[in-house]
Parts: structure tokens; sequence; C-alpha cells
């Protein structure tokens, strides 16, 4: 990795800023580093094309050939119940089957969510003209309905990322995340609020996009919130009939079984999903900005904020897919509408651009993130001065 | 019969169009609508689609059975679409999507056979002509294999036969313009009416006449079908003085045109000299034009392009007087949502935030901000921005 360029020291007046992150910068560096990062974006518009299309279409049916054949496995799994009596009968055999089912189904909604759904909804494919893979017509597999979640994910949080009283993703408006919110006694109970969430993550991201709190605190009026409640409500139906009534269904006396394996493929999609994004923006040495700071920013300012204010996730080809490639939060926050299979292929010369800046470049193993993450959590459930650490 | 939901899956891309009819009670359409429920947030068409793409109903595709060259530069395809496709009168045309560079395109190809005479059993056939520098006619004639799929609306347009047992007819035919033309012969052959028809074909050599072989052979089997082929360009390049359409060059192949309908399809100039002739003799009734491009107003002397900022995408082109904004934001590797592309089916619409643009075919200037501007026949007048 190249170190950072040393540059000589002009007065205050050009400098970017007078304290934090950015504050070695000089006005006009902090342009030539947007310069640079506009023409990664540039050539990677100009270059998508017919391999990026049969990538997102690949996967596309991956995906739902995984959801069926795991659903129709859960299913199968029922003839080697001993109850039905079967020659072939073993309850270890029925076991296998109905777990295979599940983590097939496990992985499916996974890939849905966050490489397909999530990059769909950003719009990172709408330039291939193709009205089945729209940002505007797209519903995902989560009970969040996917016209409410991209208004509060694209337009609030990605413009105001890590903008103290901007960004409500900053803890949810349940956790404390950094210590610049002030703590209350409602913090204290956080480690179990961080598990509740984790297991019911779908659920808070659909009450946290009608924003309850506000209209429970009246901050919202009733007449705003309830065609998003309406449409929530009936969103949440159809998830909540197809995984635990209609296919538990099919499996007669074995209902309970596969509301079961549904159950736990809900769960374990809800607990993956949820430690990859909180090590998007959570995890030690991520930063946080004022208000004020953000005021008049530049186009280039607001590409150093982006990176000030995610974190990587180190780890194979597999593993980003998973992710959604949002193990490349870092790229995604700075082009968010470029098509996610360009990620990794571009994290090298961002980068490598960010060390030239010397603007920091938050990237660790999974241990090293989520571990941050959950150490933050715990000690800020608790008042006090923190002890910085990195 | 048709139900109101088949009918919204045909048009790809018009997955939001309102279902005002009434739920269809066959027991099919509702198992259908049971498994959905189980599909659910996609139908269970998304999964049947991987299976086999004839069986999807929310995006309907045809399968290309079989690639037949007609001339050096036009081929044939035959296409074999998804259960329940409606079957189409001849002489109408369907929309028709493929995939270039990974963005989609569209573009409207007449059906060049018969109804329930086709090629082979449950399938069509349409005839596409290279056009030079086309893109989608490229794709089509030289890079289309069989066993490929192409995304189809369903067949329309009003280019049709008259309501009649034996018409009389006049067909003017020029280029790949023969296309809708040979399936109304086919149908009048099928038929058993081809008792009094003039077919008049233009082609600049005798090598370059689509169907001619099968054209021939018609009229020598049928008595009441007459073909004459005029060729423009025999030997050398230069083009044989005469041969256009013109009042003698009628009256020499069929005088008697007055009395007949008459069906035109071809490149711009035959059919407007078509439409001034029939027009000067007051007989407008009796004729009917199939375009394949949008007439265009001259664009006035002086008249500049200038800059067009397409608001959502953030790109801003330069582009000049003539280009349409669809085919500027196509450059500039947008791929905005179309079918026509001549100024008909509105798919194309978008909002003028600000600026002037220009209909390209009258020439009518709008500055509207707000108003609704078909890309496809729209150019920059000045500057604009628009909501794409
Ligand atoms: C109702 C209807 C029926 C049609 N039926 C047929 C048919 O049966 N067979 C067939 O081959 N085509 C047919 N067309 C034309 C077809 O839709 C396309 O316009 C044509 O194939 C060119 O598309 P492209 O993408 O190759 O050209 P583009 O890339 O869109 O255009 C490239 C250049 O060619 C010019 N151009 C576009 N269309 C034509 C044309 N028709 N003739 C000459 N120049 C043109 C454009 O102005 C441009 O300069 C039909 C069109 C309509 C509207
Ligand atoms: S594409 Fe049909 S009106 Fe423009």
């Amino acid at each position: 990795m190249s170190a950072a360029v040393v540059l000589p020291r002009a007065s205050g007046a050009d400098m970017v800023a007078d304290t934090g992150p950015l504050s070695h910068l000089r006005r006009d560096e902090l342009e030539s580093f947007g310069a640079e990062l506009d023409s990664i974006r540039e050539q990677v518009l100009a270059d998508r094309g017919a391999r990026d299309r049969r990538y997102i279409l690949g996967l596309i049916r991956t995906q739902r050939a995984l959801a069926l054949g795991s659903r129709l496995a859960m299913l199968a799994a029922c003839v080697f119940h001993p109850w039905l009596g079967l020659p072939w009968a073993s309850f270890p055999a029925f076991l296998a089957v109905l777990g295979l089912g599940t983590l097939g189904l496990t992985i499916a909604k996974i890939l849905e969510n966050m490489e397909i759904g999530h990059n769909i909804l950003h719009a990172q494919w709408d330039w291939m003209g193709d009205p089945e893979i729209r940002s505007d017509r797209w519903e995902w597999d989560i009970v969040c309905p996917s016209s409410q979640w991209r208004h509060s994910h694209n337009v609030v949080h990605h413009t105001w990322t890590n903008v103290m009283g901007r960004d409500r993703d900053i803890g949810y408006g349940m956790l404390r995340v950094t210590e610049r919110q002030r703590w209350s006694p409602f913090y204290a109970v956080q480690p179990f609020s961080f598990l509740l969430m984790m297991s019911l993550f779908e659920w808070f991201i659909a009450l946290h996009d009608i924003e309850v709190a506000h209209v429970w605190s009246g901050k919202r009026s009733w007449e705003e919130a309830r065609p998003l409640v309406r449409d929530g409500l009936r969103k949440a139906g159809r998830q909540v009939l197809r995984d635990f009534v209609l296919w538990p269904l099919l499996a007669g006396p074995f209902f309970l079984w596969v509301l079961a394996a549904n159950l736990v493929a809900n769960v374990l999609r809800n607990a993956w999903t949820f430690i990859i994004i909180f090590c998007g923006h959570f995890p030690a040495g991520v930063h946080h900005f004022a208000k004020r700071s953000v005021e008049g920013e530049t186009r280039a300012h607001w590409y150093a904020r982006q990176m000030l204010g995610s974190c990587n996730i180190e780890g194979g080809r597999l593993f980003h897919v998973m992710s959604g490639n949002l193990s490349h939060q870092i790229e995604h926050h700075l082009f968010p509408d470029l098509p996610s299979n360009r990620y990794p292929e571009i994290a090298p010369r961002v980068r490598a651009i960010a060390a030239r800046y010397g603007i920091d470049y938050n990237t660790g193993s999974l241990r090293r993130q989520f571990g941050t993450t959950v150490a933050k959590i715990l000690r800020l459930s608790l008042p006090g001065p923190v002890r910085t650490r990195r | 019969m048709q139900t109101a939901d088949s009918a919204r899956a045909l048009f790809p891309g018009a997955a939001d169009a309102p279902v005002a009819a009434t739920p269809s009670r066959s027991l099919r359409s509702r198992l259908a609508r049971a498994a959905d429920l189980f599909a659910w947030p996609l139908r269970s068409s998304h999964y049947l689609e991987l299976l086999n793409p004839l069986w999807s109903t929310h995006t309907t595709w045809a399968r290309v059975v079989e690639v037949r060259d007609e001339t050096a530069d036009a081929r044939t395809l035959v296409l074999r679409p998804g259960r329940g496709y409606p079957a189409h009168r001849a002489g109408q045309y369907v929309p028709i999507t493929v995939t270039l560079d990974g963005r989609r395109q569209g573009r409207t190809y007449s059906i060049s056979s018969a109804p329930g005479r086709p090629p082979r059993p449950g399938c069509f056939a349409i005839t596409v002509k290279h056009v030079p520098g086309g893109r989608v006619s490229a794709h089509l004639v030289r890079e289309l294999r069989r066993g490929d799929y192409v995304a189809l609306g369903v067949p329309q347009g009003e280019f049709v036969l008259p309501e009649v047992a034996r018409p009389r007819l006049l067909l003017l035919t020029a280029g790949s313009g023969v296309t809708p033309v040979r399936a109304m012969l086919q149908e009048l052959a099928v038929r058993d009416a081809l008792a009094d028809v003039v077919h008049l074909h233009w082609a600049p050599r005798a090598a370059d006449v689509i169907f001619a072989h099968e054209l021939h052979a018609l009229a020598a089997s049928h008595p009441g079908y007459r073909l004459d082929v005029v060729t423009t360009r025999e030997g050398g390049a230069a083009t044989v003085p005469g041969r256009h359409l013109s009042a003698e060059l009628l009256d020499a192949y069929c005088a008697d045109w007055r009395d007949r309908d008459t069906y035109a399809c071809g490149p711009r100039a035959l059919l407007d000299a078509a439409a001034t002739h029939w027009a000067t003799h007051g007989r407008e009734d009796r004729l009917r034009i199939e375009r394949f491009q949008p007439v265009l107003a001259p664009v006035a002397a002086g008249a500049t392009g200038g800059r067009a900022c397409f608001r959502r995408s953030g790109v801003v082109v330069e582009t000049g007087a003539q280009q349409s904004l669809l085919r500027a934001a196509e450059a500039a590797g947008l791929a905005p949502a179309h079918g026509c592309r001549m100024g008909i089916c509105h798919t194309c619409t978008v909002t003028l935030r600000s600026g002037r643009v220009r209909d390209l075919r009258d020439g009518r200037v709008t500055d509207e901000p707000g108003a609704r501007v078909q890309i496809c026949v729209s150019a920059v007048a000045g500057a604009c921005e628009v909501e794409l």
C-alpha cells in the first residue's frame, strides 16, 4: 500500500477543516480526491454491459431455483418421518432433509434481500431498461414494503450518512452507537434490544420506516402515517401467510415442523443481514459528523464523509456475494448506483486513493468489525466518558 | 378468450397498467392466482419461467425455432410464442424486444405469415431487413440464433384486409415493406380469395426482392394475382429514371387503380408519393399506408439542438436539432422505456421540467414545465431538462 503523500502545509484559510479527520487536507486537495473518484465512476458507467446483465440474471435464476428447491425439500422431508411408517422412515433422515431445506431457504432469502433486492432498489440495474428489474417496481421478500424503504434508506440514510440528527439509521432510534448520542436509562437495556433487533430485524426496519416513534410522540401525524401503516400491514400479512400458513399447510400433519423451518430461515436471514449491516457504519474507528460540518458541502467533501462514515469487511468472493457486497460498504456509499458486482473490482483503486490522500479507509475481518461493534454497544449502554481505542 | 390478467402480462413493461375487467372464473386462472400466493412477492410464472420461458405469463417470450435467409441482408425468423398468445390478423405488427449490450431495445415488426397458416403450427414469422447502421435489425439479422428468445407484445395495427369475401386490391410495396403484404397474400390464397389483386413491388435489383420465389410461384398458380417487380438500379449503381411511383407508371401498370382498395408499405418516398397522388385525385379513403418510420417535419433552417439534461440519471448531453431525445439518451448509455419509437404508443412519455423541446413530427415547440413529452419524436430546442 502506498504511503500518504507528504504535502506542504498551507495557511489555515484554505484548509478543509480546523479539526477532525480531514484537517490535514487543503480544499484543492480534497477536490482532486473527488475528481479521482468521479473518474472511477465514469469509467464503470461507460463500461456497463452484457457481462453485468449476465451476472444479475444468473444470480436471480440461481436464487429462485434455490428458494423453490428448498421449500420442496422441506415437504419432501416429511416422507422420512417415522409417523408415516414408510419402509425408509428414519427420524435423523427427516431432520437432515428438513435442515437442508431450511439452510437452502435461508441462503435464498439472504441472496434475495441483499445482493438482489437491496441493489435493485438502489437503481443499480435500471440502466438495463428491463421492466422486470427496476428500482420502482421491485418488491422484495421482507415485511417492509420496498417503496417505504427506498425513501428512508436511499434518500435519508445515503444523503445524510452518519450526520447526527439527520441520519435516522444511527442506532435506528433504539441503540446508542456513538458517545455523541446522549445517554438515557433507555439505553441501559441495549444489550437485550440488540439481540431482539438481530432476530426480528425485518420488523424493526418496517417500523423504523413508518417512524413509529415519531407517531407515538406526536411529531408525525397519524394521518400521514396511516397509508404507510396500511401498506405495511398488507405486505406483512402476505409474507406471514406465505411462510407461516400456506407452505406449512402443504405439509399436512407436519404443519408445525415446516412452520418451524420457515421461522428458523427467517430468523437466520434477519441475523445475517443485521450483522452485515451493523458492520457497515458502527465498528470502532468510524466517524460521525455534526450537522454544521456538512453545510455547503461539495461533492468531494460528500465523498470523503461517505468514506469516513462507512466500514468494509474483508472476505472471499462467496462472502461478498452473500453480504450483497455490503462488505464493500465504502464503495457502495461512494457509488450507491453502480452495479454491485463492480465493487470488488474498484475497491483496490478506491483504497489506494484513500491512502494517497491520507483519508481513513476502515476495513477488517468480520470478527474485528462485528467484535468492536458489540463491544461498543455494551460499553455505550452505560453512561460516562469513553476511552478511545482503535 | 383472453383474460384481463393475461392481457396485462402480454405488454412487457405494463405491469402497473390498471386492470378493470371482472376477475376471470376459469379454473386455470384461479389455480394460478392461488399459486401466486405461494410465490409472493413474485408470481408463480416467475418460477415456471425457470423451467421453460414459454410458460411465463409475466413476460411473453418467443423462441426462435427457425432462421432463414431471404436475401443478402434480409432474414426470416420463425417464432414460437408462449401459451395463450393471441392470434393476429394478416397485416398486423408485433412489438419485439431484444437485449443489446445488456440493455433492452424494442422495435416493431410486421408479421410476415398469415394467421393459422404459419410455417409451423403455433408459430408466426417476421422478416427483418438489416438497416445500415441499425442496431436491432443488425442483431436480428446477423446474431440471433435458433433457440434464442425475444420478448413479445401483442399483435396490433389497422393495416388489415377489408371485410370483403374477394377484395379487389392494389398492393404497393418496396424493400422490407413487402412483409405485411406477404401475410395478406398467404391469407387470401388460403381463403381462395386471390381473385383480382395487382401487386407492384420496387427493389433495387431482382436479387433484392424478399420472397421473390414464393411470390412468383403464387402469381404463376393464381391467375387472379398479378405481380410486377420494378427494379430501380439494374446493372450499375445509378437509379434508372422514371421507375419510381408516378401517374404515368401507375396508369401503365394498373389503369383502374381508382377502383381498388390500395395498401402501400415501404420507404418514406414511396408512401409520400402515394399519399399525394391518391389525395390529389380525391381517393385518399381507398388508400391505406403502413409506415415503418415516423413522418418528420423538415427542421427549420437555423433551428439548433442544444443541451439536454436527464434529471434523474444526472446525465447532460449536447444533441442536434434532428436527433430525438430517446436516441440521445441511448447514446449516453441510458435505457429509457420505449415501444413504437414513432410517437404512437406513449410508452416513452416523460415530464418536461424546464426548457424547450420540438416535436419532430410537426415542428411544434413545447416549453411549458410539467408538459408530457414523447421523447422518441422530440428533440431539444435550445436547452431542456426532462425527468429521465
Ligand atoms: C409498424 C412497423 C412495422 C415494421 N415492420 C418491419 C418489418 O417487417 N421488417 C423490417 O425490417 N422492419 C420493420 N419495421 C422497422 C423496424 O421497426 C426498425 O425500425 C428497423 O428494423 C430499424 O431498427 P434498427 O434498430 O436496426 O435501427 P436504429 O438503430 O433504430 O436506426 C439506425 C438508423 O436507421 C434509420 N432507420 C430506422 N428505421 C429505418 C427503416 N425502416 N428504414 C430505413 N432506415 C431506418 C434511423 O433513422 C437511423 O438513422 C417496422 C416498423 C414499424 C413502425
Ligand atoms: S416509443 Fe411509442 S410513443 Fe415514443
